[in-house]
């Protein structure tokens, strides 16, 4: 059995909503460039809007972490050894804040580069270079690590919870997915008409990455239970939040319901196209981070 | 290259009176926070960016019905400090390096270099690191730092009146240590032992202690539960990934199975 006597870092509010929006950021560029190569010409309006969308969360995000330090003007610090005589860079492969920090410095360039493309390029014709697919498909690899190593960050600790499970980056990044493919399809229903037939992919999509979600979350509890802290989850008010969490996957998993009945892109679009769904999911992928990261400090 | 120093604490002749504490904030120029009154004797409640030192108080009064002679073994107390681990899990997860090993082997916090991000507090297993609101990073026990520069003792040990905290060059307090906790047990106290002492604790402690009781008691952790935070790195990036991949199968499989059902519909 698992035994702590440390004390909490007090990582709340900033970096509830840094760990929500980096995974939104990163699991959108992801998921545009599947749509960009797996998807069909009509998928490049959404692509775009997700495009649009990641490069200024990635600086919201940069926004967050600097804000949450003690000392925000020594950002820099993450990046830059200071200490006297040892003048370089830091980069420690073992502590994964300091990996994240070169991964949201590294995403924002990608997203950077998709934003001046997308920006300058007009319509929504798939007119995308070879280049361009190799941008987004190497960005999309630093996109997913932004979105998960967060949840790493959390695991590599000594706090209860975090640090007696290691499935939270797992964890993170299914939900990373779920919340940008919600928050796509409903972006999408604002910016274009000709974003909206790919609602119901994203719909889908959504669910299956709801199932994910709701397998890590039973491996998340499993690694809890063996280290004996599974009861931090299941007190309250922790409890609420996990059952509000689970309430709020109804709507994917009734797509799929949906699909499986037949009715395939009426139910898909029914949830998704509704713009409600999407909302539920998003919030739910909110609750989620706020009960991991709030429950083993308090 | 200076000696390998190090405290060596010995809890059996603790006897509560909080000099160290005192020294301590004394030299370190720490206000201290708001006193507290909590259980036993202790009104500093814990170890943070404010108190270097804490003398515990470990209330193991018997219930009343079970008091008989000879088992008034009824407190113990210890004054906790940074451990100056060998492995420190607060240094290896420190993202700007402002945590080093000083010439002397002791963990030290450049306030110069910290920047608040406080995840050295999250890896810390002894809850020793505090965050100074005031000066926007975090902060610990420096082991007198200034003061071993200039040959002196560490404040806390040079005020000790029952010479419960030692301090001194790491293999002479080993061999006080071991002479110790056998006089004890020769005398019949059975739980007396070392912690931290060998390497079985985070690769060995600069200020290591001897306990009157197993290490859960006074709040520190067994050996079993005395882990470095990395050993989630390899499993906790290996599920982000696996994750991931079936992520990214699963979209795949979704938008591909939607464009042929929309391109049937068309």
């Amino acid at each position: 059995m698992a035994e702590h006597f440390v004390q909490p870092p007090h990582w709340e509010v900033w970096i509830t909503l840094y760990f929500f929006l980096a995974g939104i950021a990163g699991g959108s560029y992801t998921l545009a460039t599947m749509l960009r190569l797996w998807g069909s010409a009509r998928d490049e309006a959404t692509a775009r809007i997700a495009f649009m969308w990641a490069f200024p969360l990635a600086v919201v995000c940069g926004a967050l972490l600097t804000i949450d330090l003690g000392k925000p003007l020594r950002f820099w610090h993450m990046l830059v050894n200071t200490t006297p005589g040892s003048l370089g860079l830091n980069f420690k492969v073992w502590s994964p804040i300091s990996l994240g920090s070169w991964a949201l410095l590294l995403f924002s360039l990608f997203a950077f580069v998709s934003f001046l493309e997308v920006m300058t390029k007009r319509g929504n014709e798939r007119n995308v270079s070879g280049a361009m697919v190799v941008w987004n498909v190497l960005g999309s690899i630093v996109a997913l690590f932004l979105a998960s190593y967060t949840g790493v960050v959390l695991s590599v600790s000594n706090q209860p919870v975090w640090s007696d499970s290691y499935a939270i980056g797992g964890l993170f990044v299914a939900s990373a997915l779920s919340a940008s493919a919600a928050f796509l399809a409903f972006m999408s229903r604002f910016r274009s008409d000709d974003a909206i037939p790919t609602e119901s992919r994203l719909g889908l999509a959504d669910s299956y990455f709801v199932i994910l979600e709701l397998i890590m979350i039973a491996a998340f509890f499993v690694t809890l239970s063996n280290a004996g802290e599974l009861w931090r989850e299941t007190a309250m008010p922790w409890l609420i939040g996990w059952i509000l969490i689970l309430a709020t996957f109804i709507p994917s998993l009734w797509t799929l319901t949906g699909r499986a009945r037949g009715r395939a892109l009426a139910a898909s679009r029914a949830v998704a196209g509704t713009g409600t769904g999407a909302l539920i999911v998003i919030v739910g992928v909110l609750i989620l981070r706020f009960v991991v990261i709030y429950s083993a400090q308090f | 290259m200076p000696e390998q120093i190090g405290f060596f604490t010995d809890t059996s002749i603790c006897i509560g009176c909080k000099a160290c504490e005192v020294a301590c904030k004394e030299w370190n120029q720490l206000p201290g926070d708001p006193p507290k009154f909590l259980d036993g004797f202790d009104n500093t409640g814990k170890l943070d960016a404010e108190n270097y030192r804490h003398v515990k108080f470990i209330d193991l009064v018997p219930e009343s019905a079970n008091i008989i002679t000879g088992n008034g073994a009824a407190w113990l107390m210890m004054s906790d400090i940074c451990k100056h681990c060998t492995n420190a899990s607060c240094m290896e997860v420190c993202p700007t390096n402002a945590i080093v090993k000083t010439e002397y082997n002791t963990v030290y916090i450049q306030p110069e270099v910290c920047n608040g991000c406080r995840d050295c507090m999250s890896a810390c297993p002894y809850g020793v690191i505090g965050f100074n609101e005031q000066a926007g990073v975090v902060s610990k026990c420096t082991f007198c730092y200034d003061r071993l520069q200039a040959n002196m003792t560490p404040a806390c040990a040079k005020a000790c009146p029952t010479q419960s905290i030692q301090f001194g060059a790491l293999t002479d307090l080993h061999k006080k240590a071991d002479a110790r906790v056998a006089a004890l047990q020769a005398q019949g106290y059975d739980k007396a032992q070392l912690y931290g002492r060998d390497d079985s604790v985070y690769g060995g402690l600069g200020a290591f202690f001897l306990l009157m009781d197993k290490p859960e008691v006074y709040g520190l952790p067994n050996a079993q539960n005395a882990k470095l935070p990395s050993r989630n790195n390899a499993k906790g990036y290996l599920g982000a990934f696996l994750t991931a991949a079936v992520g990214v199968l699963a979209g795949l499989i979704a938008i591909r199975q939607n464009s042929d059902d929309s391109q049937r519909g068309a």
